[in-house]
């Protein structure tokens, strides 16, 4: 009798527990829902730390704010170049310092008010705000008098570079002619914000008040925010006020932050997302996709590079012969082929390709050299070489790399060294503080030209860990920056990476590649060194999966 | 019993503050700080982020600081995403973390009370040997090793069951329950085993077997009883952990629980929301601890007797 009334008890719970667990019935696919619908659902690496274009540093963010914001110009997915944005037209002074921008007359916010060259002016003004604290502020340095505005230098904001001549017009100077400018303006650092909003939740300098909320955030972009739900997802939809509203195709855009890679890929199989952004795809998966549905997976070369940096400052690392030879004994194609496994591209330069530029100088891969340097140093045949660590950050992929370069230099020097592997921020402080004898680096470039890559090697850089200064590198560098034309820019970078190449302080290793998994139904996908997407021309096609 | 339950208590505030005080300084003795990033930050521009944030102040300053927030129910602004609080961010986690965790749980209890209490009954039996060994498994099998397996016969290969989510598509909480509920139900069923044998061999069993009462009667209602025991006293830091341990099924189920945020705060130094957390997990162990000796208290009748004759 009591064993029955349990098993009575039993059922119920078990039955409300399904039916806890059930909820609305959605029959079809996330993908093959919003290829009726016209809604995008792509994976976005991580939970947004904010919305603010002028705060957020992370990928991520920047993805979301592209469809919520619009700069003065915008790229064309395909070919990268500036195209006319908020403004519609410019011109550029002969001295090539001075930008005159034509914003368009029906350009508006996402509540209706008219956008006005002031807007930029009080955006400007607004990043480079001391007590903001703007990471990315650095950014606008290329203004006029902007870097010390930042630095509190001077107060008055006025002789910052920046000037609405009227309403429509705005006026910029910059320090020098910066060739990339128009290139810059659709980073997000440069995006206009709304005045009321902001103040509405706080002071112009108050970071993180609640007018990034779906509901408060006012954008000029062909999206507005819908909903925005902690860890779970970012929802956008049309917005009717933008002033070229009739060109979207797209009615919404589901941004989920999936952090796990092979969660990624398994909702990615399941329809449940289009497309994954991040540009990073789970290694065991992608030889799968490239023999079994190659239409899905989009492998691209990307502009970013991956390298070891020595310590100059500690022996033996002081000595260039052994730097060299270091450099030299690396197989990078095998350490792609066999380890990294994703179409990345053997680095013998810092800067990779891209923007009409390509390093004509660099290391090679040869032993021989490599073992004559090293007993050239005083090690012949790695006798007597001190004990020396390869510092990384925790991370699968980074192990397997320090492996095989740990492996590839017992085999081709015969040297020995260790492995250390430090938590983020440990390793972060411990490269800062120059605690490493190699440490691994990542440099993923904000926009395409080779002063992305070049600027971390400059003496002053903070992103310089190696100990390593020059004085002729930074005359290059920091000349080259200053040069309008192309091609001479171009010869002075060579010449700053042939000094990288025979003092090398640096190993590069490989130049990242992006990996994307995308539904054949997603229309105007462009794969970009940028990883630029253009949402605003994207839609979808009825055709499912 | 009043008296038994204030004690506790009072207990738990010197548990709590030390819990509040060790975390504060040994976070901060951690190397990097909340805004050390790849992409070096300007010496300008940190001060000016820690000036916002009191960080220059002196480590005492803080620290009394942070608590006289705390006594007004104020955990801080997350240092990781300026816009929330710590409070916000708990207060929109938690309840998905704490029905995770109950279904868990009830998952665990309906399959771990089961399997023992059959091996109790039949020890040294095929029923026997059968729980013990899958309830060996479940211990052994890690969760981001079964909750995959799960994902890929349930929802790859059969369909049934949606991969990933949380409250979207029919069914999605269904896979990350078992995933989360099974190392628990294993022990359950070792523990509701080991009780149940124990129980059995007592004397009133055999004088209830001596009466003439139903086997079933018995074992249900009688051996049960002090059974159980053993799952009880597992149950309050059970439930604890599975709320703070929630953190790798949430990441493989794409759950946007507060596990996840428990975790990343360390990573990112995120000072205010390591601090708030773990002060609200700490709670919650302690309420959790107390909830479940109250519940043997009341369930053991000798027990009973003791903690009011000591009150």
């Amino acid at each position: 009798m009591m064993l029955k009334c349990r098993y009575q008890i039993a059922g119920p719970i078990i039955f409300i527990f399904l039916l806890l667990t059930g909820c609305d019935n959605q029959q079809l696919t996330n993908v093959e829902y919003g290829n009726q619908n016209k809604i995008l659902y792509f994976g976005n690496g991580d939970e947004p730390q904010d919305l603010d274009p002028q705060i957020t540093t992370g990928t991520p963010e920047s993805h979301i704010i592209f469809a919520l914001f619009e700069g003065l110009t915008r790229k064309n997915a395909a070919t990268l170049e500036p195209m006319p944005g908020v403004a519609e037209s410019w011109s550029l002074s002969e001295d090539g310092k001075r930008y005159t921008f034509n914003i368009r007359a029906n350009a508006q916010w996402s509540n209706g008010d008219p956008l006005t060259a002031n807007d930029f002016v009080y955006s400007w003004k607004r990043i480079l705000s001391p007590k903001l604290g703007s990471e990315y502020a650095y950014l606008l340095y290329y203004l006029n008098n902007a870097e010390l505005f930042h630095t509190a230098q001077i107060d008055d904001f006025n002789k910052v570079g920046v000037r609405a001549v009227d309403s429509h017009t705005l006026e910029v100077t910059l320090q020098n002619p910066i060739p990339f400018f128009l290139q810059l303006l659709d980073h997000h650092s440069f995006y206009p914000v709304h005045k009321k909003t902001i103040e509405s939740f706080g002071a112009m300098e108050d970071r993180g008040t609640r007018w990034t909320r779906a509901g408060n955030l006012v954008g000029n972009g062909p999206f507005v925010l819908s909903a925005w739900e902690l860890n779970k997802i970012v929802i956008v939809k049309k917005n009717p006020n933008y002033w070229d509203t009739d060109a979207v195709n797209l009615n919404e855009i589901h941004f989920y932050p999936v952090n796990d890679l092979i969660t990624e890929e398994r909702m990615f199989r399941s329809g449940q997302l289009h497309a994954t952004l991040t540009g990073y795809t789970a290694t065991e998966k992608i030889a799968w996709y490239k023999q079994n549905a190659p239409e899905l997976i989009h492998i691209t070369a990307g502009y970013a590079t991956y390298y070891y940096e020595f310590n100059t400052t500690r022996e033996p690392f002081d000595d260039v012969r052994v730097r060299k030879a270091l450099a030299l004994s690396l197989d990078r194609q095998q350490i792609i082929d066999k380890v990294a496994k994703g179409g990345q591209l053997p680095a013998y330069s810092l800067t990779p390709a891209g923007g009409g530029y390509a390093s004509q100088v660099g290391l090679e891969f040869n032993i021989e050299k490599a073992k004559q340097l090293l007993k050239d140093a005083g090690f012949p045949d790695g006798k007597g070489f001190p004990k020396i660590e390869l510092m990384y950050n925790t991370l699968e992929n980074h192990r397997k790399i320090a492996i095989a370069v740990q492996q590839q230099w017992k085999q081709n020097l015969n040297i020995e060294i260790g492995l250390i592997n430090l938590e983020w921020k440990v390793y972060l402080e411990a490269k800062q503080n120059l605690e490493h004898d190699i440490a691994r680096a990542g440099w993923l470039a904000d926009y395409v030209d080779p002063s992305n890559f070049l600027d971390l090697m400059l003496s002053h850089s903070g992103n310089n860990h190696t100990g390593w200064s020059s004085n002729q590198y930074d005359h290059l560098v920091s000349k080259a920056a200053t040069m309008l034309d192309r091609n001479q820019r171009f010869a002075y970078y060579q010449r700053a990476e042939k000094i990288l190449a025979d003092e090398v302080p640096v190993i590069p290793i490989y130049y990242y590649s992006d990996i994307h998994l995308v539904q054949p139904s997603v229309q105007g996908w462009h794969d970009n060194v940028m990883k630029y997407y253009d949402y605003k021309n994207m839609s979808t096609s009825a055709a499912t999966q | 019993m009043f008296m038994f339950i204030t004690k506790r208590i009072l207990q738990a505030l010197p548990v709590l503050l030390i819990v509040i005080t060790a975390t504060f300084f040994l976070v901060r003795l951690a190397p990097g700080g909340p805004f050390s990033a790849e992409r070096t930050v300007s010496p300008h521009v940190l001060k000016n982020l820690n000036e916002r944030y009191n960080l220059n102040d002196p480590l005492y300053k803080q620290y009394f600081g942070y608590l006289y927030n705390l006594a007004q129910g104020d955990f801080g602004p997350s240092y990781k995403y300026p816009n929330r609080t710590v409070t916000e961010i708990i207060h929109t986690g938690f309840p998905i973390t704490a029905e995770l965790g109950f279904y868990a749980l009830l998952f665990a209890n309906i399959i771990g009370l089961l399997a023992g209490i059959t091996a109790g009954l039949h020890p040294n039996r095929w029923q026997d040997y059968a729980s013990m060994s899958t309830a060996m498994i479940g211990i052994c099998i890690p969760s981001f090793v079964l909750g995959p397996l799960l994902v890929l016969i349930f929802s790859i290969w059969l369909d049934w069951l949606p991969v990933s989510g949380w409250d979207v598509l029919a069914g999605d909480k269904i896979l990350p329950s078992i995933t989360l509920g099974a190392a628990y139900a294993a022990y359950i069923a070792r523990l509701s085993r080991g009780g149940m044998l124990e129980t059995l061999a007592q004397d009133f069993i055999r004088t209830a077997k001596a009466k003439g009462l139903h086997p079933v009667r018995i074992a249900l209602i009688h051996a049960l009883r002090g059974g159980i025991s053993p799952v009880i006293s597992f149950m309050g830091p059970a439930a604890a952990g599975l709320l703070a341990g929630s953190f790798v099924v949430e990441t493989i189920f794409q759950i946007p629980g507060l596990g996840r945020f428990y975790i990343q705060a360390a990573f990112n130094r995120d000072y205010t929301m390591i601090l708030g957390t773990t002060i609200f997990f700490a709670t919650l162990i302690i309420v959790f601890n107390l909830l479940a000796d109250i519940l043997l208290v009341w369930l053991n009748p000798k027990l009973r007797h003791e903690a009011f004759r000591r009150n």
